[in-house]
């Protein structure tokens, strides 16, 4: 593979296939789109299987310098391959998601689908610190567009909303960006990763990226985009949303908030917990008294993305770890709720609740497939749901017991407002005569679900298959961040020393049986 | 520094007068039947003149001085002057169609455009006050004539007056100013300010300079001196409202940069202040007065209001990189806003009468989709979204002020940018997500397309290959600027 761009011919395919949609009717173009999202996927399972773990940090780099200091350099390490992994397995699923839902503008909705997977791989795999930004933000523009044009009845304010939030959020940190590269001299990110900045300065610069990120994420109080976005979203448009963009945020902050600016994330460690918490059980339960079956699962997104930050500010190998699989696996059942919901919804046309019931006696394998999926959402042993939770919350448990304790109970009101949405919606009696007349589901819907329920059984049973490849890095950066870990009152008792990052997958693998 | 060398020195100058004169003639004997005629023969020659400026660059950076020191045909001027002859051909190639339609084509329109150039280059290249205000009225003179070039329309005439009278209280107080600079330094050239600013400078030297600074922040339209853009932007002719908002602001953006720097080079303190406020004032009200505005023309003017508070930020670092920033922008300043004015004169109702109700753009992609795409293009552009080009020059503009440790105004500006993009969403919103309004059927030129087309390719994220050569022009043209200080 030496010396061949496979992370440009990545980019490559979805933006031809994009210029192509345009040029096209409606039905070459879906056929287009899933054509080229299929290639990027047999391009992912390649680089992943020529992905050299414990090789070196950087693979399958390439640089052309261009104008002005910036610079074309791709290159991914162990998380930026998973992520890339994710990107790649959901997209040929959104496209199967909107065959048939999506009638109005194919050849352009295509194409925003296309051109926003190009940008999330290059947001993974981008190593030139202004690269990264373009890629970061330019996802603006398409999925303005996906919500605006496709959306639900409320889809104007939502895609305001969603537009302007994250522009904020991110021109801030554009202006860190450039404060950065005037004071290292470089835009190479590997090599900003290893830089130490003043400490005074890192608070500012923190805060910089904070804002893009948190608003990203989404952390509490900078929510409330989310909801609103999914709600009106098309389908998925919803599943692309909590399948990878919130993971753009998750991404953000271990690539850049903590390598970057270690005596920083230590002095803010607090007001990730404290803002993290909030969001586990604020939106917890508020997504107990939805009644749009979206809105509870974007709330429920909230939730699961807050357990994700406070793994990443746990500062050790676990709570990193924990955190990558947790977006993984969030990544991948939110997305496939998001699908279940649009299921029924392409046949009733409605997401209240309410109008649904008793679905597991006219629907059963889709019954099936939703109860593993809400499973997997609370976190049952054997889906991945725990694996990422367990090793989130034991990597916090070393940091404080009171913010675990607090972070747990978002499991368990998790549970209630999952299981809760699942007896209204699958069991209990045929209240509706056209929700009991639905038919169970076709060759599509079967293409698209059951690969997701394969990953997540995959993920919760042999987890390992994930962390091999992140490991190395993790550790990397659990070693830069050392000697700033926050101790408020953990219980690890001193002197006995962290169990080996490589440790635990057996653990979780023997308990996840 | 014979009378032979200074004339070479000053041929596009020559050039643009004869050419001027002579294209008066035509329409004076033949009529406004030769309008079409003059308008050619104005491109061609504003062509001519541009390639002969780009020669003149090629040569020294610091080029050649004229008339004792008068007029410098420096890289700088010769970057401004390119850049307005560029605008101004824009207003030739979409006028005639659009005056046509109303039937008031005259042949003096491309003539004023010829004359306001002329006046422009000499401003632009003057390193005199006196030369430079010459520039700055004759510039001003032709723009008033073609403000209210529709004579039997209220508002274009209104837009005239308004626009004369504004625009003559701001020469006065330029004037006001230059006579205290004169006072207070013994003598009008730059060379002789700047020197008299070097020990500090009096009272009188920095009242001058505030009032220069105030004439000259009424022509770029900065806040507060901004509130005869929108009436006029809206009243005039829309191919005029185009060239205001592109040439002139071209000009006086560059004269602003080269009588600060060179002029007042020696009195950062003094004149910073000034500028970030204008700049920051100009970035919020820009963004804020648009965001109830229903006619598109007013709000492409609070737009370009916007536009020259990010341009001002350049400026305030007072820095070789910042000015250059400065000029980069406002190149694809001119791309993005030429494009614009073009779209919205694309907007014709059934009967070829334009349309600026900004409700009438309602579901554009459907009944226009390729007016609708360049368009939204432009839009992101100007909210400056990466990938289009608008967004590398709020780039450089903002890596120069954060280089110059101006991290602040750099923070404010850009998140007050957010607001600026609330209303360029807000069309792409009608565009985009609305039903039609059906309002807009009538076709357009394939000249307005063309200019469109070639506007959109550049805002395009294929601009990105112009980078390097713009960014060495503008490079030279800041190094001209800033050698004598």
């Amino acid at each position: 593979m030496d010396g061949f761009p496979i992370l440009s011919l990545m980019l490559l395919v979805p933006l031809v296939a994009a210029i192509a949609c345009l040029l096209v009717d409606a039905k070459l173009a879906r056929m287009i789109a899933l054509v080229a999202t299929l290639i990027d996927l047999a391009l992912g399972v390649v680089l992943w299987l020529n992905f050299d773990i414990g090789g070196a940090q950087w693979q399958f780099t390439e640089r052309q310098e261009l104008f002005a200091g910036f610079s074309y350099a791709l290159g991914i390490d162990g998380i930026a391959l998973v992520l890339i992994a994710l990107s790649v397995f959901l997209m040929p699923i959104c496209i199967l998601a909107s065959w048939e839902s999506i009638t109005t503008r194919v050849g352009e909705y295509m194409a925003a689908f296309l051109i926003m997977e190009l940008l999330m791989i290059g947001v993974f795999c981008a190593q030139d610190l202004f690269l990264f930004y373009i890629f970061f933000e330019a996802g603006l523009i398409p999925m303005y567009l996906i919500i605006g044009v496709w959306g639900g009845a409320n889809r104007i304010y939502a895609s305001y909303k969603f537009f302007l939030y994250t522009l904020l959020g991110s021109v801030l940190m554009l202006i860190a960006m450039l404060w950065m590269v005037n004071v290292a001299g470089t835009t190479d990110i590997p090599t900003l990763m290893q830089y130490d900045f003043a400490a005074d300065a890192q608070t500012w610069l923190w805060l910089a990226f904070f804002a893009s990120f948190a608003v990203k994420m989404p952390m509490w109080p900078v929510h409330t985009w989310l909801p609103d976005a999914h709600v009106q979203a098309p389908t998925a448009g919803s599943v692309i949303l909590a399948g990878v963009l919130l993971k753009m945020g998750g991404y953000g902050f271990i690539r850049f908030s903590l390598p970057m600016f270690p005596d920083a994330s230590a002095q803010f460690a607090m007001l990730i917990y404290v803002l993290s918490v909030i969001a586990v059980i604020a939106t917890s339960l508020i997504a107990l008294v939805q009644q749009d079956m979206k809105k509870l699962i974007a709330y429920s997104s909230v939730a699961h993305m807050a357990i994700v930050t406070v793994g990443l500010f746990a500062f050790n190998p676990q709570g990193l770890e924990g955190a990558m699989i947790l977006m993984l696996s969030h990544g991948l059942v939110s997305g496939a709720l998001f699908l279940c919901v649009g299921v029924i919804y392409d046949r009733l046309h409605t997401r209240e609740i309410d109008r649904y019931g008793g679905l597991s006696i006219n629907m059963p394998y889709y019954a099936v497939f939703f109860l593993l999926f809400t499973m997997a959402s609370i976190g049952l042993p054997g889906t991945s749901g725990f694996v990422g939770e367990f090793l989130s919350l034991a990597g916090i448990w070393q940091v404080s017991a009171w913010v675990t304790a607090a972070a747990t109970t978002g499991i368990i009101l998790g549970a209630g407002y999952m299981l809760y949405l699942y007896r209204r919606v699958a069991f209990g009696t045929q209240r509706n005569e056209d929700a009991a007349a639905m038919p169970d589901l076709n060759a599509r819907e079967w293409i698209m679900l059951a690969p997701i329920a394969t990953a997540v059984l995959w993920m919760g049973v042999y987890p390992e298959s994930f962390l091999a490849p992140m490991r190395q890095d993790i550790a990397a950066l659990d070693a830069r961040l050392e000697r700033v870990t926050p101790d408020y009152d953990s219980n690890a008792t001193a002197g006995e020393g962290r169990p080996a990052a490589n440790a635990m997958p057996h653990v979780e693998a023997g308990e996840a049986h | 520094m014979d009378l032979q060398s200074s004339l070479q020195v000053v041929l596009p100058e020559i050039i643009l007068a004869v050419a001027g004169v002579a294209m008066l003639m035509i329409a004076a004997f033949v009529g406004d039947k030769a309008s079409r005629l003059v308008s050619i023969v104005g491109v061609s020659v504003l062509t001519a003149v541009a390639i002969i400026t780009a020669f003149q660059m090629t040569g020294d950076t610091l080029g050649r001085e004229a008339f004792g020191g008068q007029i410098r045909a420096d890289a700088f001027a010769g970057f401004a002057k390119i850049l307005a002859i560029v605008a101004a051909i824009v207003t030739l190639v979409v006028s005639p169609a659009f005056f046509e339609r109303v039937a008031k084509m005259r042949a003096e329109f491309p003539i004023l455009i010829v004359f306001a150039v002329l006046g422009m280059s000499i401003m632009v290249s003057a390193r005199d006050l006196i030369s430079f205000y010459v520039g700055l009225e004759l510039n001003s003179l032709a723009a008033y004539v073609m403000a209210s070039f529709l004579r039997d329309d209220d508002r274009s005439t209104e837009a005239g007056v308004k626009y004369f009278v504004l625009g003559g209280l701001a020469s006065g107080i330029l004037l006001f100013g230059m006579s205290l600079l004169y006072g207070f330094s013994g003598g009008t050239s730059y060379e002789a300010v700047r020197l008299a600013g070097m020990d500090g400078g009096s009272i009188g030297y920095v009242f001058g300079l505030t009032f220069v600074l105030v004439g000259l922040a009424f022509k770029i339209s900065a806040v507060p001196f901004h509130m005869w853009t929108p009436d006029v932007y809206e009243g005039a002719p829309t191919p005029t409202t185009g060239f205001f908002a592109t040439a002139p602001k071209v000009a006086a953006v560059a004269v602003l940069a080269r009588i600060t720097v060179e002029a007042f080079g020696s009195q950062l303190t003094a004149w910073q202040p000034i500028v970030i406020t204008a700049a920051l004032l100009s970035i919020l009200w820009g963004a804020l007065g648009a965001i109830g505005q229903t006619n598109i023309k007013r709000l492409l003017a609070y737009s370009s209001i916007n536009n020259i508070g990010f341009l001002l930020i350049g400026l305030a670092t007072g820095t070789l990189a910042g000015v250059s920033a400065m000029l980069v922008y406002l190149a694809i300043y001119v791309a993005m806003v030429a494009g614009s004015f073009v779209a919205v004169m694309m907007l014709k109702d059934a009967d070829g009468m334009p349309v600026e109700d900004i409700d009438a753009i309602k579901g554009l992609s459907k009944t226009r989709p390729m007016i609708a795409l360049a368009l939204m293009m432009l839009m992101f552009s100007l909210a400056g979204i990466p990938p289009l080009f608008g967004f590398w020059g709020k780039f450089v503009v903002f890596q120069a002020a954060v280089q110059a440790d101006l991290i602040i105004l750099a923070a404010i500006g850009i998140a007050a940018s957010v607001i600026g993009a609330y209303y360029y969403i807000k069309i792409v919103k009608l565009m985009y997500f609305d039903e039609p309004a059906d309002v807009i059927t009538g076709k357009s030129e394939t000249s307005y397309g063309v200019v469109l087309a070639i506007c959109a390719l550049v805002i395009s994220p294929l601009g990105y290959l112009l980078t390097i050569p713009l960014g060495d022009w503008a490079d030279r043209a800041a190094a001209a600027l800033t050698a004598f200080v």
